[in-house]
């Protein structure tokens, strides 16, 4: 192959480089998140600095934050939130969106009027508004965090698919399907599906992405995660007096952010391609 | 004296998404006269659109002009630069496009564009470019020639747009005109008006043509010259008269014998004592599309009581032009389109208005193949899996089976058992059509319904599935319906017709009997289909009463 060079080949698929350092950035976040419990170096919620707004040194690789806690210990158990939530969130939303956008656009009729009226009714609330006045009524906590992101970005995911559905559906093999006698579950799953897989994960990328912009969102308000514990938006806003500064306690957090966030689409971007083999 | 053009050993390459770079034309030389008409002809793929186009000194996007020299009056057209190529194009060279509804713009009215041509090269003033279009419109034969210039695209019908975008060629008076193709979307009885007017303007003006065709029986009616091309090579090169008569290369010869397909059909129908119940019994059905009106009927009625019967192992062919109702027909009887009225029983059974509605069993037997069928098989699937559903689905295989099935079905089809592993856009478009062709065998059906299954496909390929649609019927005792346009093609492989006009049947008859059509329709599509004799058009007189009552011009 000509274009080898810029691809890596394992366990029949194939990568290119960008892609890979996607996936790389994300695996790091992802492993951080889970383990984070024993590399932290200090206790997350202990004041281990006489200085507030500590800069780096050999002691506290990040820096200390506003009360002399450590940075780095913050923002690797910071991963499990923000990384935690926003995947299952957007899990929920994508699955619950794509699965109700085929099916409107495959039974069609009145089925698709009620779903798309409903959702759309859902999609004309701004996204924060809802989250603060669901999280300011019901009170914060991990699962009312998840429901909303994942309510919250589940119409724009049924949009996305419907609007795909829709245009497979008038195939002449999905019509061969149901003249076969196929039935709603198996029209979706194994003729519309595959046909829009690759967008459908695009999406989700985006969504993700979106998904922990708006948790940071929610924290930076004091509405996400609540103290001691935080995620990257709420160590952001913490130290947000630390800006004028240029403290690395405000500086880091908003990075891991950008680092997850750019990860997630570079990844996205360039999925890896299931080589077939065709020779046999 | 020079002829207006020359090609000499004309190269063109094409650059794939890979990066591969794939000489698509290998070496074309040809010669057109002035005043003479030449044809190319030769299956998709066969590098004839892009050889016409190089006269314009115009490569398709990703294709290249590599090497050889196209003279045009004198001046070749590979060296020009692109300011002076577009000098010559339109004034000096023009082209009449396949697809005249995609070629006019829908915004502006039609006298616009067709002197767009003089605006841009400001050849002459408005009411003199005006009058000319007047005079080409009449020649054309086009009905309202004085005001159909202010109408709009869409409301004029397709041959004559067809033949607009000719006057749009012509308005400027070039020495010579690029046809592409530009009867083959139309029906057969429009196609006629469009091949006549054409003629008659090429000849008075003495302007030479290049005549791009798949069709030997249309090129044989307007060109003087026939260049047979295959895969980027000229096979043949002679006078149309010649080509016909005495071809000289074996894919000539094929093209010739794939025109005249072999006769299978038995119109003789079985002695009336031994008729058992028929296999597929349609009665009255009316279907459309549309709200529902006060009288229960569908808005836009696509068929009117239509009914038919067709016997076991016997084959149905269904015709007419496009939007008589013969598509609405067969997918009314698959159950895709639910019936407004009427009842449809199939193997001694009233099935069901919906395929949801009906029995497993009773949609195994009755299977259907569509006309295009890159998109009737699913591209994200493999071929196996394509075919293994429907195994699975009615038989309840399991893997070993149906593994063991495919591969039949794949021999059954002549297609190699390796391209099970490929997808749908791995393979070419006859392959394509056998593996649609397969998935309706792994039903194991009684009834097939073909609706325009080879019209897609170039004559030879098509030759080649009717071959095996008729020795799969003779080893599994199937029955077709066959729908098709084409009277060759039903004519070859079902033992009676129906004729549909604008949703009704119009006339019901057993073929090769050489039994004459009785209703006046029939008469005038059966007389419409151009035969391989160059004469053919010349002498052909249609009833003007009979044109005017039916051919939609």
């Amino acid at each position: 192959m000509t274009r080898s060079a810029t691809h890596i080949h394992a366990a029949g698929y194939s990568l290119n480089l960008v892609g890979l350092l996607g996936f790389l950035i994300v695996v790091v976040w992802a492993m951080v998140a889970i383990t984070a419990p024993w590399i932290t170096p200090y206790p997350i919620g202990e004041i281990v600095d006489f200085d507030y707004f500590g800069p780096i040194s050999d002691k506290f690789w990040l820096g200390t934050d506003y009360l002399g806690r450590d940075i780095l210990s913050r923002i690797l158990m910071g991963a499990r939130y923000t990384v935690g939530i926003s995947l299952v969130a957007v899990t929920l939303s994508c699955s619950l969106g794509v699965t109700l956008g085929m099916t409107a656009a495959v039974v069609g009729g009145w089925l698709d009027t009620i779903l798309s009226r409903l959702l759309d009714a859902l999609n004309s609330i701004p996204s924060k508004l809802f989250g603060l006045v669901v999280v300011a009524g019901v009170g914060s906590s991990i699962p009312v965090l998840i429901l909303t992101l994942g309510v919250i970005y589940t119409p724009g995911a049924f949009r996305f698919a419907r609007a795909l559905a829709v245009n497979i559906n008038t195939m002449d093999f999905v019509t061969v399907a149901r003249a076969r006698g196929e039935g709603t579950f198996f029209l979706i799953r194994s003729e519309v599906l595959p046909n829009i897989i690759g967008p459908v994960l695009a999406d989700l990328g985006l969504r993700f992405v979106f998904t922990v912009l708006l948790l940071s969102g929610l924290s930076f308000l004091g509405l996400g995660v609540q103290p001691p514990d935080a995620d990257w938006g709420a160590l952001v806003r913490e130290n947000i007096g630390g800006l004028p500064f240029g403290a690395p306690a405000v500086i880091f957090p908003s990075v891991a952010i950008a680092s997850l966030t750019i990860g997630v689409n570079l990844l996205i971007d360039n999925l890896p391609q299931k080589i077939r083999d065709r020779s046999n | 004296m020079a002829n207006l053009v020359e090609i000499r050993d004309l190269k063109v390459e094409a650059t794939s998404d890979a990066g591969r770079v794939i000489e698509i034309i290998h070496g074309v030389s040809l010669d057109v006269a002035e005043g003479e008409i030449v044809a190319l002809i030769g299956e998709s793929g066969s590098g004839k659109t892009t050889i016409a186009l190089s006269l314009m000194g115009y490569a398709r996007t990703g294709c290249r002009i590599s090497g050889g020299r196209v003279m045009f009056a004198g001046r070749d057209m590979t060296q020009l630069s692109e300011r002076e190529k577009a000098a010559i194009r339109g004034t000096d060279v023009s082209y009449v496009p396949q697809s005249a509804a995609a070629a006019f713009n829908p915004a502006q009215t039609i006298m616009d564009q067709v002197i767009e041509i003089t605006r841009i090269h400001d050849l002459m003033p408005r009411p003199e470019a005006e009058r000319r279009a007047l005079e080409l419109f009449r020649a054309l034969n086009l009905p309202n020639p004085g005001t159909i210039g202010r109408r709009y695209p869409h409301q004029v019908s397709g041959g004559q747009l067809q033949r607009l975008s000719a006057a749009m060629a012509l308005i400027a008076d070039p020495k010579l005109v690029i046809f592409d193709e530009p009867t083959t979307a139309l029906d057969v009885t429009t196609q006629i008006e469009v091949l006549r007017a054409f003629k008659s303007v090429m000849k008075k003006g003495g302007m030479a043509g290049i005549y791009v065709s798949h069709d030997l029986a249309v090129v044989a009616q307007i060109a003087d010259r026939i260049v047979v091309l295959k895969g980027g090579e000229i096979l043949e090169v002679g006078t149309t008269q010649q080509v016909l008569d005495a071809p000289r290369h074996p894919y000539t010869r094929e093209l010739l014998s794939a025109f005249e397909p072999k006769h299978y059909a038995s119109p003789a129908r079985p002695e009336m004592t031994a008729r058992k119940p028929p296999l597929l019994d349609v009665l009255g059905i009316t279907a459309g599309y549309g709200p529902v009106q006060a009288d229960g009927l569908p808005l836009m009625r696509a068929l009117k009581s239509v009914s038919f019967r067709l016997e076991e192992g016997r084959n149905l062919g269904v015709i007419g032009e496009s939007g008589c109702g013969k598509s609405t027909l067969a997918r009314v009887i698959a159950g895709i389109l639910p019936q407004a009225k009427g009842d449809i029983i199939f193997d001694g059974r009233q099935m069901a208005r919906s395929a949801a509605g009906r029995q497993k069993e009773e949609l195994r037997k009755l299977q259907m193949v569509f006309q295009f069928a890159d998109t009737a098989l699913n591209p994200a699937k493999s071929i196996e899996d394509i075919l293994a559903r429907p195994l699975a689905f009615y038989h309840g295989m399991n893997r070993r089976q149906r593994e063991a099935r495919v591969c039949d079905l794949l021999d059954m089809v002549r297609l190699p058992r390796t391209v099970r592993h490929r997808r749908a856009a791995e393979l070419s478009g006859g392959q394509k059509q056998r593996v649609n062709l397969a998935r309706a065998l792994a039903a194991e059906p009684r009834l097939i319904l073909c609706d325009e299954i080879t019209s897609a496909l170039d004559t030879v390929v098509a030759a080649a599935i009717l071959d095996l649609l008729k020795e799969l019927q003779r080893e599994l005792g199937l029955s077709y319906m066959f729908i098709s346009h084409d009277l060759s093609t039903v004519q070859a492989i079902c033992d009676e017709v129906i004729v549909m006009y604008n949703g009704e049947k119009v006339e019901e008859m057993a073929t090769g009997l050489r039994q004459a059509p009785t209703h006046p329709y029939s008469r005038l599509l059966f007389s419409s289909v151009p035969k391989l004799d160059p004469r053919w058009l010349d002498s052909l007189e249609l009833d003007p009463e009979l044109v005017s009552a039916f051919a939609r011009r």
